[in-house]
């Protein structure tokens, strides 16, 4: 009894979430660009919207923002985690408090502070503007995902592997590093994340001809939803879940290989 | 701990980051009390901060701290329940199942609240179905109640997950040991699991309450301007009436709130692991 | 674990210059450089930039503003990030004010000769010495209603009060579009700077926002054409293009009044485009191409040429595209000063952030 109320709750918690989506995936098939009436099956959204340049170009600056963005902060903040358990715990604690301060502070003030500063340095905004936002707002999230892992390393097996004759970088790859990949990965993992998702700092960063997705959508939702939208919706929806299932699928393979 | 020869090495390697974080994080917000505390002619000033108290100002913030308490309180009343059913499945193998709960959070953040106008507009999809089934249809876009659907539609994956992973990592044992020492359900709830996943709690409401207490894009777009909240103004401020000493004070006032939540946090944070 | 993770870091830092380098080098295309314009949303027929682009080889960059107010604070805060920019009048004013604006060589824009006069002695309101503007559409603002929603007359901005339409009422998303029709509701100068006057608006605007459906600027089109909203605050321009895609939308200057507005061409002061900048306020008053943009747009052209050669009778000589303006009360916007603008500011914010 028990297991069907658990079972029926999450399938509510799931049809809140997507039932919305599924929602506009069926309206970008929708020939009629009323939302109230169904006009018949069509593509002509996905043809317009796949010729539509400012989309192609919005989804290149996002992606490309989004994977720089997270190659560097993820190795800016590893590095940053590893060095801090050499540090005194008083240097420690301010490096953490500073770091804290993107996470814990609204993305409004982060992006207005960070306007603030390219305008004063009068750095024109555009790539480079909201590439650097990006990085300063995702390093704490990176570090906040390797920083428990570096916290539990167990120095013994790293001192162990010293006394047995290892060189100091040696041992760093075979005994800590293992340790904290995981935290690495999914720090790596949040810092893409966010920095796809991100609308409110990438817009008060962002130059004159230069839009990502997110800023390209607001501007579209001020103009009014065209169906278009629904059908880059769609796309964008079923990339996710198919590269979920990639990614879900790989490790089952590999244990299946061991 | 070996792993540095000296300090000084792990200094040198810590070093990019500092430098990075002072001319990033700590000149910039250096700069927004430097606008906020002064005025247009440079002169030092409280007045920008002040403005928070007139009419039209105080209401907004009012507004978002009310919403913004609401939306967390939802997303924390929908997220825990939910984390413990998944804690309690033992998802080792196929742990797709929890992705499922946080994958909303990879499609882009407006189209979600897109989605929310698409379906709640006069003559949107909710109400185009209730109307053919001769029911009475729904009037809740451009309302409070919308806000804070978008907002919880947005933001419940940043609640759940935290919440599941520290469901998760309590050790079985522990329950276990409290059972054999003649707790009833109820009781390990209360002393063992719910202290034991405050730390995801925490997180999880400050991952909501921050980011709907100063979020404008969902109330534009769900609230069809005609709902103004404090993130709104401070936006306003800079993108179009164009008094970045303003737009900078009430970012300061917002700071105070953030830091606020922080204490309060950190306050209950302690208590839990006492 | 680890070596798929270094590859696919790997692949992502080869892929993204890949794709950076063939998408970047327009050069070719786009020999004579660059040109960033500034333009109000669904103000031009987009075929008009791609011939403007393919006949002078300049690479444009379009972007949209949805006010003068987000136009002004996106040039004060970066001036340069705009070559050409089409504000109304007032701002026009502020911006000349306050230094943002370089002045025209009309000898390299030989086409402002088909503006119509009388438009350019419109302009000397704003741009005394016609230095800096150039006209490129001009109107009124009134009232859209849906004919098979409103039975009552709409002939004044009362009817926007009307609790009967409650939730049936778009109002502009703009302080002095929203402000200006509380104000002239009340029989006040939609310049007024008088707090009493201004506190009046404020509060009739206030009553109103029960009966609002929504504050939008571009949305009121597609919103009424789509028919969910019984009346809209809405410009001129609109009225021709709504009626085509939906009969049953009819546009009424009130009889209290309105405000006449010219959008005109201007160049910022630190465009580091002057040249392509004056080339395009050159093309855009080009005969053919103002009337391309007429029939595209349906805002009211001060070219004298493209008004010659539309074919259309009915819109030659239709009142709604080229409203005669003795009609009815008619006033402009001023710049009205760094006070004022604060008056009003706080007025709009304090509608804006009523509860109702």
């Amino acid at each position: 009894m028990r297991k069907v109320l658990e079972r029926i709750y999450l399938a509510i918690i799931l049809i809140f979430m997507y039932a919305p989506i599924l929602t506009l995936i069926v309206l970008s098939f929708n020939s009629s660009k009323s939302r109230a009436k169904w006009g018949g099956f069509t593509l002509k959204w996905y043809i317009n919207l796949l010729s539509d340049e400012a989309v192609a170009s919005a989804l290149f600056n996002t992606l490309s923002i989004a994977v720089l963005a997270t190659i560097f902060s993820t190795i800016i903040g590893t590095f940053t985690c590893i060095a801090m358990i050499g540090l005194s715990s008083k240097l420690r604690s301010i490096i953490m408090g500073i770091t804290n301060i993107p996470m814990i502070n609204a993305d409004i003030v982060t992006g207005i502070s960070l306007m603030l500063l390219f305008r004063f340095l009068h750095i024109s905004t555009g790539f480079t503007t909201i590439l650097l936002a990006h990085i300063t707002f995702n390093i704490p999230f990176v570090m906040l995902s390797v920083m428990p892992r570096v916290k539990n390393i167990n120095f013994y097996v790293y001192e162990a592997a010293l006394d047995l004759g290892a060189s100091r970088p040696y041992a760093f790859f075979k005994t800590i590093l293992p340790d904290i990949v995981p935290g690495i990965v999914s720090g790596a993992l949040m810092a893409f994340t966010m920095s796809l998702d991100d609308f409110i700092i990438t817009y008060f960063t962002k130059g004159s001809g230069f839009e990502t997705l997110s800023t390209l959508i607001y501007n579209e939702v001020k103009r009014g939803i065209q169906p278009e939208i629904y059908a880059l919706s769609a796309l964008i929806f079923v990339v996710v879940l198919v590269l979920l299932m990639i990614v879900y699928r790989a490790p089952q393979a590999k244990t299946k290989e061991k | 701990m070996k792993l540095f020869k000296s300090k000084r090495s792990a200094g040198l390697m810590a070093s990019p980051y500092i430098a990075w974080a002072i001319i990033f994080i700590v000149v910039p917000l250096c700069m927004v009390f430097y606008y906020g505390l002064t005025s247009a002619d440079g002169g030092f000033t409280f007045d920008n901060i002040a403005t928070i108290m007139k009419p039209g100002y105080i209401k907004a913030l009012k507004r978002s701290i009310v919403l913004a308490i609401i939306s967390t309180l939802v997303c924390f009343l929908l997220s825990y329940p939910l984390g413990m059913i998944l804690a309690s499945m033992k998802l080792k193998k196929n742990a797709y199942i929890v992705t499922l709960f946080i994958l909303p959070m990879w499609m882009n953040f407006l189209l979600r609240t897109l989605t929310w106008m698409t379906l709640l507009e006069g003559k949107g999809v909710i109400n185009t179905i209730l109307e053919f089934l001769h029911l009475p249809t729904l009037n809740i876009i451009n309302t409070n109640g919308a806000i804070v659907l978008g907002m919880v539609y947005n933001f419940l994956p940043f609640m759940i997950l935290p919440i599941y992973n520290a469901l998760n990592r309590i050790d079985e044992n522990v329950i276990n040991a409290a059972r054999d020492l003649g707790a009833g359900t109820v009781q390990t709830f209360l002393r063992i699991t719910l202290p034991l996943s405050m730390p995801g709690i925490l997180s999880g409401i400050t991952m909501v309450f921050i980011p709907a207490l100063t979020t404008f894009a969902i109330s534009t777009m769900l609230g069809g301007s005609k709902i103004l909240l404090i993130g709104n103004i401070i936006e306003q401020e800079f993108t179009q009436l164009y008094d970045w000493h303003l737009g900078s004070g009430l970012s300061i006032v917002l700071m105070i709130f953030i830091i606020l939540n922080m204490i309060i946090e950190n306050l209950s944070d302690n208590g839990g692991n006492n | 674990m680890k070596r798929r993770i270094v590859s696919c870091l790997l692949t992502a830092a080869m892929v993204i210059p890949m794709l950076t380098g063939c998408g970047g080098s327009d050069l070719s295309k786009y020999p004579n450089g660059k040109l960033y314009v500034y333009n109000w949303g669904e103000y031009i027929d987009e075929e008009v930039i791609d011939e403007f682009e393919e006949e002078y080889g300049i690479d444009v960059v379009y972007d949209m503003f949805e006010t003068n107010e987000i136009m002004y604070a996106k040039l004060a805060q970066d001036n340069s990030a705009y070559d050409v920019v089409c504000p109304s009048d007032y701002m026009i004013q502020k911006l000349i004010e306050h230094d943002m604006l370089k002045e025209l060589n009309f000898a390299n824009i030989p086409n402002s000769a088909n503006i119509g006069e009388q438009y350019f002695e419109q302009s000397k309101d704003f741009d005394p010495e016609n230095k800096y503007s150039v006209p490129y559409c001009w109107g009124t603002v009134g009232i859209l209603y849906n004919q098979t929603l409103v039975d009552d007359v709409v002939d004044s901005w009362d009817i926007l009060w009307n609790p009967k339409y409650n939730g049936q009422i778009l109002m502009q998303d703009s302080v002095r579009d929203a402000m200006m029709v509380a104000l002239l509701k009340n029989g006040y100068s939609l310049n007024s700077t008088n707090p009493d006057e201004i506190a009046v608006a404020t509060a009739d605007l206030i009553t109103q926002k029960p009966l609002v459906q929504a504050y939008v600027v571009d949305q009121v089109r597609d919103k009424m054409i789509g028919g969910e909203a019984a009346l809209g605050v809405i410009y001129s321009g609109e009225a021709i293009y709504t009626a085509r895609e939906n009969p049953d939308l009819v546009y009424v200057v009130p009889k209290e009044g309105t405000n006449v507005w010219i959008d005109s061409w201007v160049i910022t002061k630190e465009s580091k485009n002057v040249e392509n900048a004056e080339k395009w306020i050159d093309f855009m008053c080009r005969g053919d191409i103002a009337l391309k943009n007429f029939e595209y747009i349906t805002y009211s052209t001060p070219n004298d040429v493209a008004k010659e050669n539309i074919e259309d009778e009915d819109i030659k000589n239709s009142k709604v595209a080229f409203p005669d303006l003795d009609s009815f009360p008619t006033e402009s916007y001023k710049y009205l000063g760094y006070e004022a603008d604060r008056l009003y500011n706080d007025a709009w914010m304090e509608v804006k952030s009523a509860d109702y």
